[in-house]
């Protein structure tokens, strides 16, 4: 399951862009490639994943979770890489891809701060000037990741304009990169945006399954699992857990989207739920929007899942039937949470505990093997873990 | 003979004027262009208003903004440009995302949008190979114009390949900055208009972003047909208090 020449997998993807961006989107489709699969940068990129990143990231067999769900299941500890989640594969990638185009300025945009902090820790290591866009509402919830980022050497920008959340985030880093066209290098967080965007940065996320397959043959005797099971929001850790598996037809792909207080209500994230075909962020996708084609605010108690849209090659998955969508409300992944804590000393982090929470939503076979992609360790939520874990009791 | 081309024609130094449609007020619309064309202004693009408008500045971003809470809709666009027509002829524009076309169903959109009198469409975010492959013939059919930008960037090679497959006019977008950033126009600028003007393209141009005021549309107008006013006259509007007298000053001490 490949992009097409036109950066589009089946009706999605695509470059919906400004003239003004033309050349700079363009000078990247003609470059990534070459670069990326040169032995020089695989060589550097594999290293730093290695020495400073971390990797590879165990394939952990959780006993006592699998005997609670009487099957076999596995985490791939993502939370585990440097910086606490997997954001960084795609980050390590790019800034080695933008330091062979001669850039020197990078630009990225942040939710809740995590790829931010991702992005100005591959700048500090780098010695790049970092200027990360984050809504002005946003700022405020996530005061600690703002304070990292600042640490790191970062700007950190506050979006004032629409909703001042990560969709204005992201159309601010886009104006800048109109206003700064030469030695500006935007660093993307998620598998969206424009061509070739989705594919750089699922190639980049693509270590988490390649890492899977060896030691899913070494602990299984067989290199592909039944199900890998990952959270969406832009989808880039999904991505990268189904990327090596998106032709094996043995493999249940399933994606949890974030339902936030149900989808019912309105206040939710579930994308492929509520939302319609369209074009956001240069990309044609699946996006929530009322009938003039405004794109809508979503909701969930996960800033990383808190995203309007779904990167193309998931609203592929969906369209075509390949991958298998589900939803997590707010409280159902709360509960995912404290009953991984407990169940295996790990706090995951909220945007993994929706993946998690799948787990009471499917029936499984003994005996099948099943992935839980734990895309990021749960210590920024921890504010909201001990406020919710009171109204608990 | 289309509207667009007649003007081109038929007139020098060419204003064209930027509004959001639906602000200050809903209703505005209608007003605001009678005023324009009444003062002067050779041509109007009305801005259709997105959440998410990417290619332009924060000033045309509040003012959408602001017209969305306002109630405004593509169907209550269409009626106002209907309005409109009744007493204004001078090429009207309409530009958006494409995204709102697609949700609006881009043939019954375009048809609409013909029927009540439109004559062009900017649509940044619409790719030239789409509006190749998608629209470009019936276009041709309606005898509409679909505008598209270019910028610094932009290769001769490209230029030429946007100029042929365009009509009514080109959009040069001035410099590197998004809508209503900058003042002046600067010697770089001026070698990258000479550079176009170099081509021998066949359609005429019109220079926006950064066009402000008498000085800079005078200085524009030196090196194309004539200018796109948006972001200044959005901030006139911004601290208008009687829209007939905003329009009226603002648009005589540009062509005085």
């Amino acid at each position: 399951m490949e992009i097409d020449k036109n950066g589009f997998y089946g009706d999605f993807g695509g470059a919906f862009i400004p003239e003004m961006l033309y050349h700079n989107v363009n000078e990247l489709k003609e470059n990534y490639l070459q670069i990326i699969e040169s032995t020089d940068f695989q060589e550097e990129f594999k290293d730093l994943l290695k020495e400073y990143v971390g990797r590879p990231t165990p394939l952990y067999f959780a006993k006592r979770l699998s005997k609670k769900y009487n099957t076999n299941i596995f985490l791939k500890r993502e939370d585990l890489n440097h910086t606490g989640a997997h954001k960084i594969n795609n980050t390590i990638g790019q800034i080695l891809l933008a330091k062979r185009m001669n850039k020197k300025r990078i630009i990225a945009e942040t939710g809740a701060g995590q790829h931010g902090v991702a992005t100005a820790t591959v700048c500090a290591l780098m010695g790049l000037d970092c200027i990360v866009y984050m809504g002005e509402i946003d700022i405020k919830r996530q005061a600690p990741n703002v304070a990292r980022m600042k640490m790191l050497g970062a700007e950190v920008r506050p979006a004032t304009s629409g909703s001042k959340t990560l969709k204005d985030a992201t159309n601010e880093a886009i104006r800048d990169w109109i206003a700064n066209p030469v030695d500006t290098y935007y660093l993307i967080g998620s598998v969206v945006g424009p061509h070739p965007y989705p594919d750089m940065v699922a190639r980049f996320q693509s270590i988490i399954s390649e890492e899977m397959k060896s030691q899913l043959q070494e602990k299984t005797g067989r290199n592909y699992p039944d199900k890998i099971i990952a959270c969406v929001g832009g989808g880039s850790n999904a991505a990268g857990a189904f990327f090596h598996y998106l032709d094996n037809e043995n493999v249940e792909l399933i994606a949890v989207e974030a339902d936030g207080l149900g989808v019912e209500t309105g206040k939710t994230a579930a994308t492929t739920q509520i939302g319609t075909e369209g074009i956001i962020h240069g990309s044609k996708t699946l996006l929530m929007q009322n009938s003039e084609g405004q794109i809508t605010e979503p909701y969930s108690i996960s800033a990383g899942l808190d995203y309007p849209g779904v990167g193309p090659l998931h609203a592929h998955l969906f369209k075509s039937g390949r991958g298998t969508f589900l939803g997590a409300t707010d409280k159902e992944a709360l509960a995912a949470a404290y009953q991984l804590t407990k169940l295996e000393g790990i706090i995951p982090a909220l945007e993994s505990a929706h993946a998690l929470a799948a787990l009471n939503k499917i029936d499984f076979k003994p005996n099948e093997n099943v992935v839980v992609n734990l895309s990021g360790r749960g210590d920024k939520d921890m504010e909201t873990y001990i406020r919710e874990m009171e109204n608990r009791d | 003979m289309k509207r667009i081309e007649n003007t081109f024609q038929n007139k020098r130094n060419i204003l064209n004027v930027y509004i959001t449609a639906g602000y200050p007020n809903l209703n505005d619309t209608i007003e605001i262009v009678q005023k324009l064309k009444k003062n002067g202004v050779d041509m109007v693009e009305i801005g259709m208003p997105f959440s998410d408008p990417l290619a332009d500045g924060p000033t045309i971003q509040n003012s959408s903004q602001i017209a969305i809470k306002n109630g405004i809709t593509l169907e209550l666009i269409f009626r106002q440009i209907e309005e409109i027509r009744k007493t204004v002829s001078i090429p009207i524009v309409l530009m958006g995302y494409y995204n709102q076309v697609l949700q609006y169903d881009d043939t019954t959109f375009f048809e609409k949008a013909k029927a009540v009198g439109v004559d062009g469409f900017i649509i940044p975010d619409l790719p030239l190979d789409i509006y190749q492959k998608q629209y470009k013939s019936s276009f041709e059919n309606l005898g509409l114009d679909m505008i598209f930008l270019i910028t610094p960037q932009t290769t001769d090679e490209r230029i030429r390949l946007i100029d042929n497959e365009s009509s009514g006019f080109l959009y040069v977008v001035s410099s590197f900055a998004i809508t209503g950033s900058k003042s002046d126009i600067e010697q770089n600028q001026i070698d990258y208009f000479k550079r176009i003007n170099n081509l021998n393209l066949k359609n005429p141009r019109l220079i926006g972003f950064g066009i402000s005021d008498k000085k800079t549309f005078d200085k524009a107008c030196e090196y194309a047909e004539g200018t796109i006013i948006g972001s200044a006259f959005i901030k006139a509007l911004e601290k208008s208090k009687n829209i007939k007298e905003t329009v009226k000053s603002f648009i005589v001490n540009i062509k005085k």
